[in-house]
């Protein structure tokens, strides 16, 4: 029964955490992703941005080998995505049924099952490792908590909890900073620089344009096709984000400290 | 006291009773067990449907003079496969594909029968189940099988967990996603073929889905999920049996409804989810 699992693919280190080469995707015949080249540096932090619909939640699916590209080539550390347990990808919160019984370290236990193997039981060691991975994002007091009686960011950390407990080394968090408070804000983003210490190169999908400038490495600026990825002042020049978001988007004129802001989206769906 | 224990022994002074209620005991526990993943899952519809879908099974496993349960499962698990296979490439939505070959199995099942001389009696011993005529072959039937579900149930726990609760998690994980969930639907074909003799093709349902839903109302965890829908289960068994024997009605019903007075009862007072508890929790403010 063992062989029902394939083994991992090996990591080829010389080669960066994510790859793209020409990558494009259609639903039916509407164009989602178009040509998406680009190469992602370990431990850096990343930022999507671009208006709804504009293929991020695709994005970051391809990159995690759950939908295929129909054109291009997708590289994680040298080999394509399906082989890696390496990935951890967080959903939208919407996607998530919190009504489950299930409880928070049961949640973040399951990014554990595949390390276990089949018709194991978790070990003491197991129950260390998700014990030390809630104690990080500092939510281990709710352990025995049904995950539904949780507020927004303590679910959203009991997702990132998960993702160490894989011991991931590429994530890909959808939109998690959506309707937080500042305080649970701080609290991921002291979880993802401490990530980006280890060497784990982390992209999360956003809205918020100020946010994303202020405390991101690189930014990346997605509408179907990638418009800019690079430094944020590179980026966010006037030019793209007119391009990215066309009347969508408030520009305060004129020199330093732009202040940007984007109108449309925010904490909309976004399923494309 | 004597009277009560009277009351209580009387019935098993039958062997047809001390079958029927080993044979209620064993569907009480291995349906509602595997029926929190019918619930969790939302797959309650084509639970149904396998149970209607197996009674050509049925018919022709009897006019071949085969054991009836062999004829269920080799239709069963043809069938949940077929589902499975269809589920996953198809123009039409998959309930509607489900419902073509649930009624087109049924018809089928149902004018076989119709051909037979004593059409009446047996129809409806499949459609509602007959406990009380359970041979020692079909006892030990049921509890091979019923043993082999809740093994398969305790050793691929974290994996149907998993499948059930965040599907692109598994896949991400790269876990047999889709031959886990073949499991599982042949799991439940097996489950259905066991609780035809006890409650019937059309009272299935209720045993895959009432317990559980009770459960569901009351618990946080699956583990006790599953343990409490098994307790209510084989509680309304029982109860459901002696009603039966006191009040002489079909076996399969009584205990149907027993599940179903549960059910109401725990969605009024249910604590967080019940509607009580709701009223009050909006009264307060």
């Amino acid at each position: 029964m063992a062989q029902l699992l394939t083994r991992p693919a090996s990591h080829d280190i010389s080669a960066p955490p994510i790859q793209m080469e020409g990558v494009s995707l259609r639903y039916d015949s509407t164009v989602v992703l178009r040509d998406i080249t680009f190469s992602l540096p370990a431990g850096q932090l990343v930022a999507v941005v671009g208006p709804n619909g504009a293929g991020k939640t695709t994005l970051f699916r391809i990159i995690a080998g759950i939908l295929r590209p129909e054109a291009g080539l997708v590289h994680v550390y040298g080999h394509k995505p399906g082989g890696h347990v390496c990935i951890a990808y967080v959903p939208q919160r919407s996607q998530v049924d919190w009504s489950f019984p299930i409880t928070v370290k049961e949640v973040v236990m399951m990014g554990r099952i595949r390390k276990i193997g089949l018709f194991r039981w978790p070990s003491r060691q197991d129950w260390k490792n998700v014990r030390h991975a809630l104690e990080r994002v500092g939510i281990y007091d709710l352990s025995n908590q049904q995950i539904g009686e949780l507020s927004g960011g303590q679910q959203q950390r009991v997702f990132l909890a998960q993702a160490l407990a894989q011991e991931a080394e590429v994530v890909l968090l959808d939109e998690p900073l959506t309707g937080l408070d500042m305080p649970s804000q701080e609290a991921i983003f002291a979880t993802l620089d401490e990530l980006k210490q280890e060497g784990v190169a982390i992209m999360v999908a956003m809205h918020d344009l100020n946010l994303a400038a202020e405390r991101f490495d690189q930014v990346m600026l997605l509408n179907r096709r990638l418009i800019d990825f690079g430094l944020p002042h590179e980026v966010f020049t006037r030019s793209s984000l007119l391009e990215a978001y066309g009347g969508n988007v408030h520009l305060l004129p004129e020199g330093e400290g732009m202040l940007i802001a984007d109108t449309c989206c925010e904490g909309g769906e976004d399923h494309l | 006291m004597d009277e009560i224990l009277h009351w209580l022994t009387q019935p098993f002074s039958y062997a047809f009773m001390i079958r029927g209620m080993w044979a209620s005991l064993i569907v009480g526990v291995v349906c509602p067990v595997l029926g929190t993943y019918v619930v969790l899952r939302g797959m309650a519809f084509l639970g149904d449907a396998l149970a209607h879908i197996i009674l050509p099974g049925v018919v022709m496993a009897f006019l071949l003079g085969w054991p009836l349960a062999a004829g269920a499962l080799l239709v069963g698990v043809l069938a949940a496969l077929a589902i499975g296979a269809l589920g996953r490439r198809s123009e039409i939505k998959q309930d509607a594909i489900i419902g073509v070959v649930f009624a087109g199995a049924f018809a089928l099942g149902v004018a076989l029968i119709s051909m037979q001389r004593s059409y009446a009696v047996d129809l409806a011993h499949i459609l509602f189940g007959d406990l009380l005529g359970v041979s020692n072959d079909d006892l030990w039937l049921m509890a091979g099988l019923g043993a082999l579900v809740l093994f398969t149930v305790f050793a691929l726990y974290k994996e149907f967990l998993v499948i059930s609760f965040d599907p692109v998690l598994a896949t991400t994980l790269r876990l047999p996603v889709s031959l886990l969930q073949n499991i599982l639907l042949v799991l439940l074909a097996i489950v259905i073929v066991i609780s035809i003799q006890a409650v019937g093709v059309a009272l299935v349902l209720a045993m895959l889905v009432t317990p559980a839903s009770t459960a569901y109302l009351i618990s946080r965890r699956l583990p006790s999920m599953m343990l409490l829908s098994a307790g209510i289960g084989s509680f309304s068994a029982v109860l459901g049996l002696y009603l039966s024997f006191y009040v002489n009605v079909a076996s399969g019903p009584a205990i149907v409804l027993v599940e179903t007075v549960i059910f109401v009862l725990a969605f009024a007072l249910a604590p967080r989810r019940g509607v009580l508890w709701e009223l009050l929790r909006t009264r307060r403010g």
